[in-house]
Parts: C-alpha cells; sequence; structure tokens
C-alpha cells in the first residue's frame, strides 16, 4: 500500500527507529511499512495517524 | 534478528525445553537399552522426551499469542504455515513412497523434525519476498 510515511518521518527528521519507538513497534515493521511491504493494522493506522496528527487517509492515500 | 520482549522469553523457553529434551531423551534410551523398563512403565517413559517437543511447539503459539508486533507475528505466522505445509506434503509423499514398498520405513517423529526444518525454509521464504528473515 502507498503511503506517505517516509515523507512525513523525513519532515521531523525522525529515523525508522525514532518512529518505531514513539508507536512501539520494531524498527522493521516500519520499514516494511514504508516500503509497502507490509498493510498495518486498523489500531496500527490510527496509532500512526494520532501521532503525526492527521487522518488514516492521510497517510494512506487510496490510488 | 528482531528482539523483541516476546521473541526473549520464547527463547528462554525454547532453550530449557531442549535441554529437558536432552536429559530425558537420553535418560529413556538409558533405561531401555539395559533393559530397566518394562511394562506399562515403558509406554510412559517412551512418551517422555516426546513431551518437551510438544512444549516447543506450545512455546511458539504462546509466542505468537504474547508478540505485540503485528508485523513480527505475522512474519511467524507465515514461517509455520510453511513448516506445516512443508512437513505435511513430505509426509504425505514419503507415506506414499513407503505403502508401494519403494523406500524404508521411517520413525514418525521425523515428521516434527521436518516441520521445525519447514520454519526455516519459513524464513528464507520471508527473507526472499519480504527481505526480513524475521525469527
Amino acid at each position: 500500500m502507498r503511503n506517505r510515511l517516509k515523507v512525513l518521518r523525513a519532515e521531523r527528521d525522525w529515523s525508522q527507529g525514532d518512529l518505531a519507538e514513539r508507536i512501539e513497534v520494531s524498527r522493521q515493521s516500519v520499514n516494511a511499512i514504508e516500503t509497502g511491504k507490509y498493510d498495518p493494522s486498523l489500531p496500527l493506522a490510527f496509532r500512526i495517524a494520532k501521532l503525526f496528527g492527521l487522518t488514516v487517509e492521510d497517510i494512506f492515500p487510496q490510488d | 534478528m528482531l528482539r523483541t520482549p516476546a521473541w526473549k522469553h520464547y527463547n528462554w523457553r525454547v532453550l530449557w525445553l531442549s535441554l529437558l529434551y536432552v536429559l530425558l531423551l537420553l535418560s529413556a534410551v538409558y533405561g531401555f537399552r539395559h533393559r530397566l523398563i518394562s511394562g506399562p512403565l515403558a509406554y510412559a517413559v517412551a512418551i517422555l522426551p516426546a513431551l518437551p517437543i510438544i512444549g516447543i511447539i506450545g512455546a511458539i503459539g504462546r509466542y505468537l499469542v504474547e508478540e505485540q508486533d503485528e508485523y513480527v507475528r505475522m512474519l511467524m505466522v507465515r514461517q509455520t504455515l510453511w513448516a506445516s505445509g512443508f512437513s505435511l506434503s513430505a509426509a504425505t509423499i514419503w507415506g506414499f513412497l513407503e505403502s508401494f514398498g519403494l523406500i524404508g520405513r521411517v520413525d514418525g517423529y521425523y515428521v516434527v523434525i521436518a516441520w521445525f526444518f519447514g520454519l526455516g525454509v519459513g524464513g528464507l521464504v520471508n527473507r526472499f519476498t519480504l527481505g526480513d528473515g524475521g525469527c
């Protein structure tokens, strides 16, 4: 799934590890989501959206 | 290698169960080799080495329940599915070859060895398809 996670993270100058710590997952999870290899569950997607103060659709836009 | 708290607990459980397995297996082999066991007790002692193996399978199930990182959990689920598919397929093929008298008999517990080997196959599949070997 296409997403803006990498851009949002870069805007805040966070490493994958920094983001992983904030949303309480492994760095591998952040990498897998960023590269579109793994689609997060709804609870995790909401957690990510809440962290960035955005909606889920803002971060995971539909094609 | 991923090191979540659940993974560390799983590793400890598997370590202790493996040590218990070696202890029980050596004890059972010694008992049978020296003809110290007979009757109903022989059945109980013969089953003893299987219990830690069943425990390891249970530890994998418990790990899947305890793992909070959903991506890491998915990696292990994929590995166990590959392990199940691999071991059941191998057992089925072997069973037919054995039934038609083309190969020799193999002890049933080799299925679980094939299953653990299948976990490794699943790890390789994860690495090639997701770039992550996982646990």
